[in-house]
């Protein structure tokens, strides 16, 4: 047993070394092909919200997967947690990049909004927008929907008034976040 | 048995060439995006892409001195990426 436990670090040719080798490289052809398909998607997807789909693909999956293959190959200590911190900070900053960017695409022409079942972050929702939050607070608020009227009561309480205090230009100025860019 | 290592260095290789054919997808991506975010999300893309490619050399060659550029490229692709996304706001003016 004390044998098997000291067999990978003096002969890397072993059959256990072998082995990880094998599920190293399984692991980082799987990341290469969801690689190349996240390209293909990036290539022939309409807008910018589905290139962002596709894109998360080798940044977070893929990264993972091939980070998860090097360290198999690597199998050292200090290479493995400097690959652990890769996959960490990739993991903890693929979000921030992807939510200003999502942000400003909403801002700007970056969605087809003919392509989108509910569109959330809509500023003016009576006109625009036939949406399931502006009638049920008008008309019917009594009978049957009454958890989504509440729902859509609390979410357009909230923006007429914001709305009325920042609206820059009439379409999109006055998107609930707007204090991610107004802020500096 | 002897032969599965060699197996393994050509499958990445193979993996390598693949990885240079999407970065040249993403690139024409990069080139016609119609708008500013469109080449920033193929710009982070190219990125990702690059840290595979450098993890798959590591692999390849066996060589760990280039473990701490992959660090140092995931942290440093975050920010200018993140910087680029505030330059396209208040450039287009939309």
């Amino acid at each position: 047993m004390s044998a098997l436990r000291a067999a990978p670090p003096p002969d890397p040719d072993g059959t256990l070394g072998v082995v990880l080798d094998a599920v190293g490289t399984v692991s980082i052809v799987l990341g290469a092909v969801l690689t190349l398909v996240a390209s293909v998607g990036l290539l022939s997807l309409p807008d910018v919200l589905s290139r962002m789909h596709a894109a998360t693909k080798p940044q977070v999956l893929g990264l993972l997967l091939v980070v998860i293959g090097g360290a198999l190959h690597l199998r050292t200590s200090v290479d493995v947690w400097m690959l652990v911190l890769v996959g960490a900070f990739q993991l903890v900053t693929a979000p921030v990049t992807a939510h200003v960017v999502g942000r400003l695409a909403h801002r700007g022409d970056g969605v087809r909004s003919d392509l989108l079942h509910v569109d959330e972050l809509v500023d003016s929702a009576d006109e625009t927008d036939p949406g399931p939050d502006s009638p049920e607070t008008d008309e019917d608020g009594d009978d049957g929907a009454e958890g989504r009227g509440d729902r859509a009561g609390a979410g357009s309480a909230h923006r007429p008034q914001r709305a009325a205090g920042r609206s820059r230009d009439g379409r999109n100025g006055s998107s609930p976040g707007g204090s991610l860019d107004s802020g500096e | 048995m002897s032969s599965l290592p060699a197996l393994l260095d050509t499958v990445l290789g193979v993996v390598l060439v693949v990885l240079g054919l999407s970065a040249a997808l993403v690139a024409v991506r990069l080139l016609r995006g119609p708008s500013g975010l469109d080449r920033l999300v193929a710009l982070d893309v190219l990125v990702a892409e690059f840290l595979v490619g450098l993890v798959v050399y590591i692999a390849l060659t066996g060589d760990s001195s280039l473990v701490p550029v992959v660090v140092a490229i995931s942290l440093v692709g975050f920010l200018g990426s993140t910087t680029v996304a505030r330059f396209v706001r208040r450039g287009t003016g939309r």
